[in-house]
């Protein structure tokens, strides 16, 4: 503590206010779940966290979470180094648009993707004549996914990249390297921490998505249900211990990714402040 | 292909090919992801006209839906306007153990999936909760009822504003308030003078950001609503149920609305963040 007395006015007051809104929105309601929790013998929890049905559900939502966000790394870094190394028309408007997915409702979302690409759909009916189905298919939910997650390896990515010194680069292209080689040894290297990032942040909401999803998923038991469908399901027929115990290995989840990332943020900034 | 061939002989220099290549790629991929479930929107909506798409709009379900929709996102922003600015001021301006894990704690809620967020508002107020009795006898719902909306699109949108606020004053330290605080200066005069003009922008920024997620909760309000038609349906919900009705020129139709205020959020998301970084 470098200031025993506090100067600036009003600690009492901004404290006060902060913690009381805190505590009632968000620590009393996530306590009341912990309270629940404590009334269910672990052995319960454990027989409702891997029935058959429930396991398939993590499956699906691991799986089309997991390759949605490894496209949405891909291409989250195309579309960063397209936005801040080249010049075209109507770059603004690109740039814009990439936050569309934090402004759309997700059900609206949801129900576009699914008219789009049903086999009737404008995309789905090229896709139909191949004889490939992506609405009410894994492939359908990943579509949805990817579409959810596209802002966050681009704007993790970016300022990353517009901070990037272009010196490096001459230097490695002057010592003979291809582009290639400069940007799989000199940038990428430099990317990875917001890459990763982005990636974990994109996984993480991914697994706990549902408006997108439910539309264009189909919702079949074993096939295309996703976990937050099951505890959804699970509260309308009043099941609250089912949705409890199922809902804390999806928290459990989160709250690792949340806690990896961080991990890699802590490490991203101690290399920064120390090549400085 | 094309990186490999040019590479070997540009060396150093960008080639034209693969700076349009990528282009193309980036066009393509956001045109189909973002720009087509756009335009499906609104053919899908003026597929039976426009008279069809007025009588749907103009459908007392959805005005009302529309109604508990803005009245939710007012109840979010002004909410969360106020925490932020408290929290914002408590975390950068003081000197306290354990700043860590109270930010950490202000992020939580959008860590948590949006169906888990209902979960814990039906464990607090739903039947089996210890205060549930007391609600009953005082005549208060909050699950199946509007407070349970309002909640839900509070914890969800939660840290949105706090999160734009914290690095602009983290950036700007405690010189000028500790200065004006020395020479006399009352709290409110020192914020008011002060500290609201470096976060104007970032404040507005955040209020955007809050709004364009508050009016398109879907899964927790989903949790919380009951489905009620005309009482406890948000827009996103009128369109969930229109939906599942095989209605699909309404719930278009519904969807229009909201992808208007989409596009309107946007743009003065990017106008906002331009003016922003000019001042800078």
């Amino acid at each position: 503590m470098k200031k025993k007395v506090r100067i600036i006015p009003g600690f009492g007051l901004s404290m006060g206010v902060t913690l009381s809104l805190l505590s009632l929105i968000v620590l009393i309601p996530l306590a009341s779940l912990v309270v629940f929790t404590a009334k269910m013998s672990p052995s319960e929890i454990w027989h409702v966290i891997t029935r058959k049905r429930v396991l398939a559900s993590f499956e699906v939502s691991l799986l089309t979470a997991l390759i949605a966000s490894l496209i949405n790394a891909v291409m989250g870094v195309v579309l960063a180094w397209v936005l801040v190394r080249y010049d075209f028309p109507l770059k603004r408007l690109l740039d814009g648009m990439i936050e569309l997915p934090f402004a759309l409702p997700t059900a609206v979302a949801g129900i576009s993707l699914t008219s789009l690409y049903a086999d009737t759909g404008t995309v789905g009916k090229i896709f139909a004549k191949f004889g490939i189905k992506i609405a009410y298919t894994r492939i359908g939910i990943t579509i949805a996914l990817i579409f959810i997650g596209i802002p966050f390896v681009v704007r993790s990515v970016q300022p990353v990249l517009e901070k990037l010194d272009p010196l490096y680069e001459e230097a490695a292209g002057m010592l003979g390297a291809s582009r290639v080689q400069t940007f799989r040894k000199v940038i990428l290297p430099e990317l990875r921490p917001a890459i990763f990032t982005g990636f974990g942040l994109a996984f993480g909401r991914c697994l706990g998505e549902y408006g997108s999803v439910v539309f264009i998923a189909g919702n079949q038991p074993f096939k295309t249900e996703i976990t937050p469908l099951i505890i959804m399901a699970e509260l309308q027929e009043y099941d609250y211990s089912s949705a409890t115990a199922i809902a804390l290995v999806m928290l459990a989840v989160a709250f690792l990714i949340l806690f990896l990332v961080n991990l890699i943020q802590i490490h991203n900034s101690k290399i920064l402040n120390g090549g400085h | 292909m094309a990186k490999e061939t040019q590479s070997q002989t540009v060396g150093a220099k960008p080639s034209p090919v693969v700076k349009w290549l990528l282009i193309g790629l980036s066009v393509l991929f956001l045109f189909v992801m973002l720009v087509l479930p756009l335009i499906t929107v609104i053919q899908e909506a003026l597929r039976k006209g426009f008279a069809a798409y007025r009588e749907a709009i103009s459908d007392p379900d959805a005005f009302s839906a529309l109604n508990l929709t803005l009245e939710a996102t007012v109840f979010a922003v002004v909410i969360n306007t106020v925490f932020g600015l408290f929290a914002a001021w408590a975390v950068t301006k003081f000197r306290f153990h354990g700043k860590k894990l109270l930010v950490t704690l202000i992020d939580l809620p959008v860590t948590v999936s949006p169906i888990i967020a209902g979960l814990i508002y039906v464990l607090t107020f739903g039947r089996q909760s210890a205060i549930y009795p007391f609600l009953e006898e005082h005549d208060l719902r909050v699950v199946y009822a509007v407070p349970g909306i309002i909640l839900a699109t509070v914890f969800v949108t939660f840290p949105f504003i706090s999160r734009e606020l914290l690095p602009v004053l983290e950036a700007q330290g405690t010189d000028e308030e500790e200065a004006a605080a020395m020479m006399g200066a009352k709290g409110f005069t020192i914020f008011r003078k002060i500290t609201l003009p470096h976060i104007r922008w970032a404040l507005l920024y955040g209020i955007v950001l809050c709004t364009a997620r508050a009016m398109g909760e879907f899964g927790a309000v989903s949790v919380l609503s009951g489905h009620l038609r005309g009482q406890t349906v948000t827009l996103p919900l009128q369109v969930e149920i229109l939906f599942g009705d095989n209605k699909y020129m309404p719930a278009f139709a519904v969807s229009s609305i909201l992808v208007i205020l989409a596009v309107v959020i946007l743009i003065v998301r990017s106008i906002v963040e331009y003016i922003g970084k000019e001042k800078k």
